[in-house]
């Protein structure tokens, strides 16, 4: 259940950037969850309604931007999408397949009142 | 915010103040464009740099509960007393008791009980490492809290996370956990004084680790009967 700690992590976050804008309240939290994160969508809206109590985010709403994973083959430069981790090229089967998106999660932006 | 009223803080003069933070605004968007683990991160590369000035080597060791992480420390102290100062950092939920047996073993222990988290965090790692204060050229190991999915999110500042699995566990572990197997520079596959009673296939288990990551070493062990500790110890001292 690390997500708890990776939704106080997002909250402190946003917390921090309304605070620099001065900002009193924050209305909404986008999240990019890439498919290869490691993260559970249900854990981390759990967490994140506890992470947010207490602070210039409680009541704000969590906006979860899905992001697909997607693999490059260094061997024959291929571009894909992948359902799941591998590091097999589905095109040419080499074992040269390296992740080149959806496996972060990170605060893209937040909306403050 | 508005001295006038608590109303926005850039408040148009022609707009009448009325105490609401949202007044006379939609709400703004402002971009972040940060990493969840930004703060961690931050930590752990402090800690990899002050490990780095105190001559430290520093390793994360990570496995599911039980797979022998505690008992096959205890033996690498044995063999390396006297040779090289080594400090542990126990990461367990509860109770002191892995740290006992570390210090028991002949190590300097820190325990860190994590409540209900269920990794360690490189916080933690920082504060540890204080109270220890370790000697120049000394030997960090980190024993995470047993779990094959959290720790491998987060960094330490380790110098390598090795991962352990036992013979008495599926040898498709790898496949299942790829994220934890994807981070590790180093598999141990301990307990092979009982493969004669399992069927566990070690050369199984290390195709499936080198599936999800290509550079990884694996090592076969048992920290019952010290088979197999001389190629962990090689590596051990090549890292120094």
């Amino acid at each position: 259940m690390h997500e708890l700690s990776l939704a106080c992590s997002l909250v402190d976050l946003a917390c921090q950037r309304a605070q620099e804008e001065g900002a009193s309240r924050i209305t909404a939290l986008e999240v990019e969850v890439g498919a290869l994160a490691g993260v559970m969508r249900e854990a981390l809206a759990f967490g994140f309604e506890a992470a947010c109590r207490d602070t210039l985010a409680q009541g704000a709403r969590l906006v979860i931007i899905e992001e697909p994973a997607k693999g490059v083959c260094s061997a024959c430069r291929v571009t894909c999408r992948l359902a799941r981790f591998t590091i097999t090229c589905p095109a040419c089967g080499a074992a040269a397949l390296e992740i080149s998106g959806g496996d972060r999660l990170c605060l893209r932006a937040i909306e403050v009142a | 915010m508005c001295t006038d009223c608590g109303c926005h803080p850039h408040h148009p003069d022609d707009t009448p103040h009325t105490g609401d933070p949202g007044d006379g605004y939609a709400s703004r968007r402002l971009l972040v464009e940060a990493a969840a683990t930004a703060a961690n991160d931050e930590t752990a590369r402090h800690n990899r740099e002050a490990f780095r000035r105190q001559r430290l080597t520093a390793l994360n060791l990570m496995s599911s509960p039980g797979a022998g992480k505690t008992s096959i420390l205890e033996r690498t102290i044995r063999h390396l007393a006297g040779r090289r100062p080594v400090y542990v950092i126990e990461g367990d939920q509860q109770t002191r008791n892995d740290a006992e047996r570390i210090e028991r073993a002949g190590a300097t222990a820190v325990q860190i009980n994590t409540g209900s988290g269920c990794h360690l965090e490189a916080g933690m790692v920082a504060r540890a490492v204080e109270r220890l204060d370790p000697l120049p050229g000394g030997l960090l190991f980190i024993e995470n809290v047993g779990n094959l999915v959290c720790p491998a999110m987060f960094d330490l500042g380790e110098q390598a996370k090795v991962v352990i699995i036992s013979v008495t566990e599926g040898d498709d572990k790898p496949e299942k956990y790829p994220y934890m197997f994807r981070a590790a520079r180093l598999c141990l596959i301990n307990k092979t004084d009982l493969l004669p009673y399992v069927d566990f296939d070690p050369g199984r288990c290390r195709q499936l680790a080198r599936a999800v990551n290509p550079h990884i070493t694996c090592i076969e062990l048992s920290a019952r009967t010290g088979e197999g500790f001389d190629a962990w110890l090689q590596w051990l001292s090549g890292l120094a």
